[in-house]
């Protein structure tokens, strides 16, 4: 298993580059939290401090939103907490390519995020532990770069979002989506399967929550065992 | 401004923390072949819930707005086999358009 995490060290380079069209995406989204934050009176330390310990966009535009709308610091963590419990099932996957000790092992462990983790499957539960952490340094980068512009020149750049640069994150999502349905059967019943869930629960749970349940169609995977 | 430091801190920490857990808590032991099973359809789980949470959902909403939109076009273009970065960047042009003279 661990041979499959050793690739040269062209791996943590080939994975930088493969997740460069939506690390500009990243980019985009910083700015958009910085304008967002500083407009909401954090000031320019905060913002910038947030991105750099924290690096998760959705927990952190969680926060913008329910402190911004009159909510408490409990509400705020607890939003931020379900949005990235996804986290938790991503790194039991990973764990057998890390490295090292508990220390390492967790150090490593913070270059979990969504598009780096996906694009460092290799099938069958295998993972490319270094093409996922040089993933991850890009979209670090840019994250921190576009929280810093959108604090200092926010309102020189002006509104992001008219760009459409958001969309790069789902549309990114589904160009990986459609390589895995390549591998078949099973793998479009867990596709089908936890698309009804998401679906299902978007509209009426904590957002997170829909992730989380649709990591259960994962589960399909036993049936053939057992049948 | 208290309390953005508390929930600044108290968010970095758990997002640490949730990080870090299954990385310690595993070392480096193989996992049984039925979790193995699990995990190699977790990849196709986790993208389709994030394509549906990011294209339909909007603070606890299902919403259809110009994100689908781009969304729909990329699926199209990915369909003709049309490559990654010119199927990403067909959905920013569709989304903008859409929201320019939506």
């Amino acid at each position: 298993m661990r041979s499959e995490g050793r690739r040269g060290s062209g791996g943590y380079l080939a994975g930088a580059r493969a997740v460069l069209p939506l690390a500009l995406a990243t980019g985009a989204m910083g700015i958009s939290f910085g304008v967002l934050a500083y407009s909401l009176g954090w000031g320019v330390v905060a913002p910038i401090v947030f991105s750099v310990i924290t690096f998760s966009g959705t927990a952190q535009f969680a926060v913008v939103s329910v402190l911004g709308g009159g909510g408490g610091a409990v509400a705020a963590i607890v939003a931020a907490v379900l949005l990235n419990a996804r986290f938790l099932p991503m790194g039991v996957a990973v764990a057998p390519f890390f490295e090292g000790g508990p220390l390492r092992r967790a150090l490593e462990g913070q270059a979990i995020v969504d598009a780096s983790w996906a694009i460092a499957s290799r099938g069958g539960g295998c993972f490319d532990r270094e093409f996922m952490i040089g993933a991850t340094v890009p979209q670090v980068i840019l994250w921190i770069g576009g929280t810093v512009v959108g604090v200092l020149v926010g309102g020189v750049v002006g509104d992001v979002d008219r760009l459409g640069l958001d969309v790069i994150f789902p549309a990114f999502y589904l160009t990986l989506l459609m390589e895995e349905l390549r591998g078949g059967g099973q793998t479009i019943a867990v596709v089908l399967l936890a698309a009804a869930l998401a679906l299902a629960l978007v509209s009426f749970t904590l957002p997170g929550i829909p992730v989380i349940a649709s990591c259960a169609a994962a589960f399909l995977g036993l049936r053939r065992r057992s049948s | 401004m208290t309390v953005l430091w508390i929930t600044i801190v108290t968010v970095a920490l758990a997002s640490a923390a949730i990080r870090a857990v299954g990385p310690i808590l595993l070392g480096e032991q193989e996992l049984p072949s039925s979790a193995n099973a699990i995990i190699a359809l977790l990849v196709p789980a986790v993208l389709t819930a994030l394509v549906v949470t990011e294209t339909f959902g909007e603070d606890g909403r299902l919403v259809f707005d110009e994100k689908a939109i781009g969304v729909a076009v990329a699926a199209v273009a990915l369909t003709l086999r049309a490559p990654v970065l010119i199927a990403v960047a067909l959905a920013v042009v569709a989304t903008a358009l859409a929201r320019a003279f939506g």
